[in-house]
């Protein structure tokens, strides 16, 4: 009998498909809906102290190869999302909730509210790359990290996931520095930083000018960086970039993922997305005899 | 993937106090009741109905905030962007079907009757705050023999709600659907009304977007997107959601009242 399911860092799912933060994760109906879509657990939209307002319109643009976004992190704020993740995760939902803030104390505050909300994980954003003083700017820096990830451990029991960005030349440093605060999981990839420019209007599209980069486009930067993290760290890695069927589901396990995260597939496919991962994952683990799909964890690397 | 197009207005059109139409070729297939998202460079990109849906398509402005104040400043000649269409939009249905349309919801509604071009099998109730702002009366009486129309001011047709208009024509004639648009308050008032009359239907629903494709969740109703799983839903889905008639999202994701 072939299984899907997936122990990351304690957190047990019954597969391997996870909705990544941002996509319709904002209130608890729509995030049971992508569970009840058959992901194996569903990350909420980042939510900080206050409630955020995000960026004006233009923040999608549609490119042939994926999305371009700069929402500007939008959320109700940490007091009023409490009763969002308890419709989910009475739902039945297996939620991991996504923080940002500036500074190491508040993501302490904040993971500990959601903890206290009923979630299964936190997921750190250390990687949004286009909001001031937010995501990136904080996740590019070893010693930042290492300070954020030892004071949300502090301040929770459930596993700490860390979502790292790919706009750096020092990822693995950075993916050490994780490990060694005591993170029990890596998300990566969050999207590359981008931009696009409309010839005929002569001016960038994103009202943010800048925005990230998402879809199958980034899905060979995703599969490097999950490749090279995971030859220098033990904590289990969370692919994320760009997966929108189970072959691309494979490549980032081969790479070294436990288990992914889907996004931007679900504008591309639809949320049957999850269930379509899967069940060619399942086909596949038949085909070959395979019993767990965790055999199959990094098994690229030579 | 819907390509941001650049198209060149044909034709402008005042339809009433502060309504106008754009007009523009845009070669896609569009179902009535579907939506674009327009660009208004340096200051928003919003969803809006096509009101036309033929060859030269459309799309119909209510002229009340800086977005709209620009896109109804646009001369023949100039250009403007969209990108779509986006969501499901309005079935084609077989039977006797009123189209009920408050204010600025006729835009989506009237390429209904256009698609059906079936005078007898069509009503059309149109409503509107006062007489200047109704808008496609005589658009509407092109493809159906009975087009009523009321005004909250009694300025012209039956004064009332359009919602007391349609239950006096549901209560005249029977109805096989019922289709509408327009303030929520309203549509979820016909809804009951319907009911009442065993008519079912659908109604386009109008939430805050950004993304128009079913990812950034900024325009849901209890769990359903409306850029996506709408923006026209069937009243039984409706009935179901206990946001509907009452409350939104605001920018930020907090519940508000409508």
């Amino acid at each position: 009998m072939a299984s899907l399911r997936v122990n990351v860092a304690g957190l047990v799912m019954e597969n391997p498909t996870i909705l990544g933060s941002g996509i319709i994760g904002e209130t608890g109906e729509s995030l049971l809906s992508a569970y009840k879509a058959g992901a194996g657990a569903v990350v909420t939209k980042s939510i900080g102290l206050e409630a955020r307002k995000g960026y004006s319109n233009p923040t999608l643009v549609e490119l042939p190869f994926g999305y371009l976004n700069a929402m500007g992190l939008p959320n109700p704020g940490i007091e009023s999302f409490g009763e969002e993740v308890l419709l989910a995760v009475r739902g039945g939902a297996t939620v991991i909730g996504s923080v940002f803030a500036s500074e190491a104390e508040v993501f302490a505050q904040l993971s500990s509210k959601m903890e206290a909300f009923g979630v299964s994980a936190v997921e750190l954003n250390l990687s949004c790359p286009h909001a001031s003083g937010y995501g990136m700017e904080l996740g590019v820096d070893p010693g930042v990290v290492r300070e954020i990830v030892l004071a949300v451990k502090k301040s929770v029991t459930i596993p700490v996931f860390v979502k790292l960005t790919p706009n750096t030349h020092r990822i693995i440093e950075i993916a050490q520095a994780v490990q060694a605060a005591g993170g029990d999981s890596i998300v990566a990839i969050n999207t590359v930083k981008a931009m696009a420019i409309s010839i005929e209007a002569g001016r960038p599209i994103l009202s943010n000018i800048f925005g990230g980069l998402s879809g199958p486009a980034v899905k060979p930067i995703g599969v490097r960086c999950v490749y090279e993290m995971y030859d220098v760290v033990d904590i289990p890695i969370i692919g994320a970039g760009g997966i929108e069927t189970w072959q691309d589901a494979l490549e980032y396990i081969m790479a070294g993922a436990v288990a992914v995260q889907i996004g931007s597939g679900i504008g591309r496919r639809g949320l049957n997305i999850f269930k379509e991962v899967n069940f060619g994952l399942e086909r596949y683990l038949k085909s070959r005899g395979i019993e767990s799909l965790g055999e199959l964890v990094g098994t690229a690397h030579a | 993937m819907h390509k941001l197009a650049f198209l060149r207005i044909k034709e402008t059109v005042v339809e009433g106090k502060g309504f106008k139409t754009l007009r523009f070729m845009f070669n896609r297939k569009v179902r009535p009741g579907q939506f674009v998202m327009v660009w208004i460079p340096g200051v928003d990109e919003i969803p809006m109905s096509l009101s036309y849906l033929g060859r030269i398509k459309g799309i119909t402005i209510r002229e009340v905030g800086e977005s709209t104040k620009i896109l109804g400043s646009l001369k023949v000649g100039d250009s403007m962007a969209i990108r779509g269409p986006f969501g499901r939009g309005f079935e084609r249905l077989s039977g006797k079907t009123l189209l009920v349309c408050g204010g600025a919801g006729a835009a989506a509604v009237l390429p209904i009757a256009e698609e059906m071009d079936n005078r007898e099998r069509v009503d059309i109730a149109i409503g509107a705050r006062t007489k200047d702002e109704l808008i496609f009366e005589e658009r509407s009486k092109m493809y159906s023999d009975n087009v009523r129309t009321s005004t909250d001011d009694g300025s012209e047709g039956c004064e009332g709600t359009v919602v007391d208009l349609a239950k006096h024509m549901m209560k005249e004639r029977k109805y096989d659907f019922l289709q509408a648009c327009g303030p929520e308050s309203m549509l979820s008032s016909l809804l009951k009304v319907g009911k009442e009359h065993g008519v079912s239907g659908q109604f386009s629903l109008e939430r805050f977007m950004r993304c128009g494709v079913g990812i950034c969740g900024s325009c849901v109703i209890n769990g359903k997107r409306v850029c996506t799983d709408g923006p026209v839903f069937w009243g039984e889905e409706l009935e179901s959601m206990s946001d509907f008639g009452r409350s939104k999202r605001d920018e930020s994701g907090q519940k508000i009242g409508l």
